[in-house]
């Protein structure tokens, strides 16, 4: 399209500076790429420890590690890629694509934006250490007391979890303020809610969901903490506390937390369905009204983890049909994208492909979730590898191939380069078939008795088969992953400059150069449509032989006409972060590291508090006097 | 292009009844499929209702979606745009009230189900039994009869068995799965869970939640019995035969009574299972070997190296004292 050359150049300098320019940065960009880079990170970490997992499960009576050990590596893998992959993944499209998507030059707190991010890494790296102490936490990502208690468990592997979980979660309410004032404040001119994008809608929800579901987790793990440091009897049954409220707890939050990792996904497919239609997400406030609607009733339903607790009859019952309730939103989403693609052009470019993999294959996980919801199946299916299988075709097949259908579909936008077609292809099949051969054959596995978390099984119980296709799957999707890195590293050395507009989008985003300028939009657009870059292209009206480009908001222009100035690197909530991190490493050092950790975060906030907004020195743009470029 | 984006729907087209005949071709042989119980039935019942249900609307809603793809790629020219449908909101409706509808037919017997197994108390006549879990192992108190036994159940076929659940440690679950749906063991608190079994055989079970360094190995047989084989059983646990006074002997000075009660004997430790006619079960270990004078020597000479985590000592015995230990253990029966 011509349109496409209209576009600036893109700004490869967003990426230059030395480290200094990145542990002080407060860009969004550069703070989602951060994000990015260590959520891929810790992907492979996770994944490694899923493919020891699976060579241990591979044959019975497996000898590749020990009971301790398995029992570490499940509980690292199921924290790992929850708190450190999947919402981190998402984290990294939320902060570099809603300021683009919504017409804003920063998010509404750049510098609290930096405190998230490097919290986050400092509380991921605190998990890690576990490793290097050679005692990581083994009672499962989902900690049930009174296994965690001082008592079943002496070691520091529960401290560590316990800590490190407490700081992401302080990163994530951070970021969850931060977002939610942003989308709800700082969307250019003319965007209404309902002419949001849907990927934005879905990270507006995500952020409520954040703020209301990580206090009852704080809740349980200070009370947690307080049973193993300072003796209290919160979770302990023989002093009266009751371990069963952990649960609860638990699942407040481990519930709507499912949503927080599936509704970014949504999000993505539903931008990246109509751009490769050419059509408009059909019924986008059905979309809207049913993201907000699961949001909800996520907050109704978290006792369906515990249909076997034994909480009786009218429990069971009233979450029974809670859960059901679900099903109705989830498919009028799967509906709707079915009816997008429906009467289009559709474009088989790699974001698609993964885009309709994730619709594909949610379908799957969803409606073993249905089976879930019916207490009488779900006693047996609870605990067994049958909901293994169900949970990987949800956070999987869902969020993975979601989120891969952001990063192939945003890559250009980036990194200013496009991805190879090609390996991309290669990489969905792959990853596409290993996780069905390592997923699918799990159900079998389940109905026929298999339980979860069992580091060994005998040889005569008849599983063997299936868990070394499984097995097989699992390296099949290690193949994948490595496939993508061959790309994205060809990709950024030699790959083809994007231009502004690779794939003909209909949203902001796509009306600047690629990568973009630090203060993103040179003029900030006034925004008359839900498709405001579509409608510049292709007219209001159905009839495109009358084209007209008068509407719309157009490209932007290569420099910006007036003045534009950008909040200051700050050095402060690193610092900030690092002494909030000191604060909870140090519990497991001793007194005097947590006080030097409060000295490093007073001291942090402080500055960052008075640190002079006009002082010069900070990025300016454009014509105006003392302007930088 | 054009070939590529086939090959891309026909293998799309063919995993879906690869993946359906691995369902068909696996099915019949599924244990919780296999009920042995009235209320491993009833679950089984509902599943039968549902897994229609969910397969059903798999099929129709994958292949829509293949649909799509296949009959609207493109082959025309970029610069064409497609008719710009924004919705249709009598189709919206329409598919937000007939998944509705069907979550009907999946609630009704769902609720009432939940209502069979809960709701009202078993008979009067069932079989008291309280099953309490320890890391890493099944304590069986039959309290009518008035013995204890560890990690093998005995059932009187046709005659309700009703469950008092509960743990001496950790959170724990009882699942059999021919037998029905899991419950909890829960430390500080009961949980109730009864069945009338349908058939004799022996059934393999385990703990499933996870309670630590050898959740795996926390395994357990139920052995449904017919009436006379059932008291025939019960008798015997009644009213022990200690054939072999010189061994017991071993079992007290080697230090076995501190944790482990034999009936008819001085020994009534309570902290590991009760090895009344310990002779006479079929495995060792909670369930992990094949009861054999050889895997049971192998277990007191190191309990560690068979169960990771054990809570029993090695109590470096020598190897006289582990073939005194096994010959006296394995007369008991």
């Amino acid at each position: 399209m011509s349109v496409r050359a209209m576009t600036a150049p893109g700004h490869e300098s967003l990426y230059s500076g030395g480290m200094r320019s990145w542990l002080t940065t407060v860009d969004h960009k550069r703070i989602g790429v951060l994000y990015g880079i260590s959520a891929l990170f810790y992907f492979v970490v996770g994944g490694v420890e899923a493919l020891i997992i699976r060579l241990q499960l591979a044959s019975a009576d497996g000898t590749v590690v020990g009971a301790d050990t398995f029992n570490q590596l499940f509980t690292m893998h199921g924290t790992t890629m929850v708190f450190l992959v999947l919402m981190p993944l998402s984290a990294a499209l939320f902060n570099y694509m809603i300021p683009l998507m919504i017409g804003a030059r920063d998010v509404a707190f750049p510098r609290l934006n930096a405190f998230s991010f490097w919290t986050f890494l400092f509380g991921s790296l605190l998990l890690n250490l576990s490793f290097l102490v050679g005692n990581p936490p083994d009672a499962g990502w989902f900690g049930y007391a009174n296994l965690t208690s001082k008592q079943y468990n002496p070691g520091m592997g529960i401290d560590f979890w316990l800590l490190s979980v407490q700081i992401m979660g302080i990163a994530s309410i951070a970021s969850a303020v931060n977002f939610t004032v942003t989308i709800l404040n700082m969307r250019a001119h003319g965007m209404s809610l309902m002419r949001m994008p849907l990927f934005v809608w879905m990270a507006l929800i995500v952020q409520v969901l954040m703020l209301l579901a990580f206090p009852p987790i704080t809740v349980a793990f200070i009370y947690l903490m307080f049973d193993r440091f300072f003796g209290t009897h919160f979770y302990i049954p023989d002093a009266g506390g009751t371990p069963i409220l952990w649960q609860h707890l638990f699942w407040i939050f481990g519930h709507p937390e499912v949503y927080i990792l599936i509704l970014p996904s949504f999000g993505v497919v539903s931008e990246v369905l109509p751009t490769f239609s050419r059509k408009p997400l059909f019924g986008a406030p059905f979309m809207i009204f049913s993201g907000i609607l699961i949001g909800f009733l996520g907050f109704g339903v978290w006792s369906h983890h515990m249909f076997t607790t034994g909480l009786g009859a009218v429990a069971d019952t009233a979450f029974s049909l809670a859960t059901m309730l679900i099903a109705i939103p989830t498919g009028v989403k799967i509906f709707n994208w079915i009816a997008t693609l429906w009467g289009g052009h559709i474009h088989f470019k790699t974001p698609l492909y993964f885009a309709v993999g994730m619709v594909g294959l949610f379908i799957i996980g969803g409606l073993s979730g249905i089976m879930h919801a019916s207490p009488p199946v779900d006693i047996q299916q609870h605990d067994t590898y049958f909901v293994v299988a169900h949970l990987h075709y949800v956070f999987f097949g869902g969020t993975v191939f979601g989120l891969f259908a952001g990063i192939y579909y945003w890559w250009p936008k980036i990194t200013g380069r496009m991805i190879g077609e090609g390996l991309g292809k290669l990489h969905f099949w792959l990853m596409f078939i290993g996780m069905n051969l390592t997923f699918f054959p799990m159900h079998f596995l389940g109905m026929d008795g298999m339980p979860r978390r069992i580091y060994t099984y005998a040889a005569d119980l008849g599983w063997e088969r299936w868990n070394l296709i499984a097995t097989v799957g699992a390296f099949v999707i290690a193949v994948s992953v490595l496939v993508f890195f061959v790309n994205a590293v060809r990709s950024v050395r030699a790959g083809e400059p994007a231009g502004g507009d690779p794939w003909d989008g209909a949203t902001l985003e796509w009306t600047m150069s690629s990568p973009p300028p630090e203060y993103n939009f040179a003029i900030v657009p006034v925004v008359n449509s839900a498709r405001p870059f579509w409608l510049h292209k292709f007219g209001p009206t159905r009839d495109i032989s009358t084209r007209t480009r008068e509407e719309g908001t157009p490209p932007q222009p290569d420099t910006p006409p007036e003045r534009i100035d950008l909040p200051s690197p700050s050095g402060w909530p690193i610092l900030a972060a690092l002494g909030l991190s000191l604060v909870g490493g140090g519990a497991l050092v001793g007194l005097w590291l947590v006080l030097v950790g409060v000295a490093v975060l007073v001291f942090g906030v402080y500055r960052w508090a008075f640190q002079p907004l006009e002082r010069l020195g900070h990025p300016t743009f454009g014509p105006a006097p003392g302007g930088g470029r | 292009m054009n070939r590529e984006r086939s090959t891309f729907l026909q293998t799309l087209l063919a995993a879906l009844p690869l993946l359906l005949m691995g369902c068909g071709a696996q099915g019949p042989d599924w244990r919780t499929l296999q009920p042995v119980s009235d209320f491993g039935r009833l679950g089984a019942d509902v599943y039968d209702d549902l897994i229609w249900w969910t397969l059903g609307i798999l099929v129709v809603v994958e292949l829509l979606l293949l649909y799509a793809l296949l009959r609207y790629r493109s082959a025309r020219s970029e610069s064409e745009v497609p008719s710009q449908v924004h919705g249709f909101t009598a189709l919206e409706i329409a598919w937000t009230l007939v998944p509705a509808a069907i979550l009907f037919f999946i609630a009704i017997p769902t609720v009432r189900t939940i209502f069979e197994l809960q709701g009202a108390p078993p008979s009067e006549d069932a079989l008291e039994i309280t099953v309490v879990g320890h890391q890493w192992w099944w304590e069986f108190q039959y309290p009518e009869l008035g013995f204890v036994t560890a990690n093998e159940l005995h059932v009187p076929v046709g005659r309700t068995a009703n469950l008092t659940l509960s743990s001496a440690d950790v959170i724990h679950s009882f699942w059999i799965p021919q037998i029905g749906g899991k419950r909890d063991l829960n430390p500080g608190s009961e949980n109730r869970l009864w069945f009338t079994p349908t058939e004799v055989g022996e059934y393999y079970g385990q703990c499933a939640e996870l309670c630590g360094t050898s959740h795996a190995n926390m395994r357990m047989r139920v052995f449904v019995d017919d009436s006379a084989t059932f008291a025939e059983w019960a008798a015997a646990m009644q009213a022990p035969a200690i054939p072999d006074s010189a061994g017991a002997m071993t079992f007290l000075i080697s230090g076995c009574a501190a944790c482990h009660t034999i009936a008819g004997t001085p020994a009534q430790g309570k902290v590991g299972p009760d090895l009344t006619n310990v002779g006479r079960r079929t495995t060792l270990a909670s369930s992990l070997i094949p009861n054999t004078p050889e895997h049971m020597a192998g277990w007191l000479r190191s309990p560690d190296s068979v169960k990771p985590g054990a809570l029993m000592p090695d109590l470096n015995l020598d190897e006289q004292r582990v073939n005194e230990l096994v010959r006296f253990l394995e007369g008991l029966r």
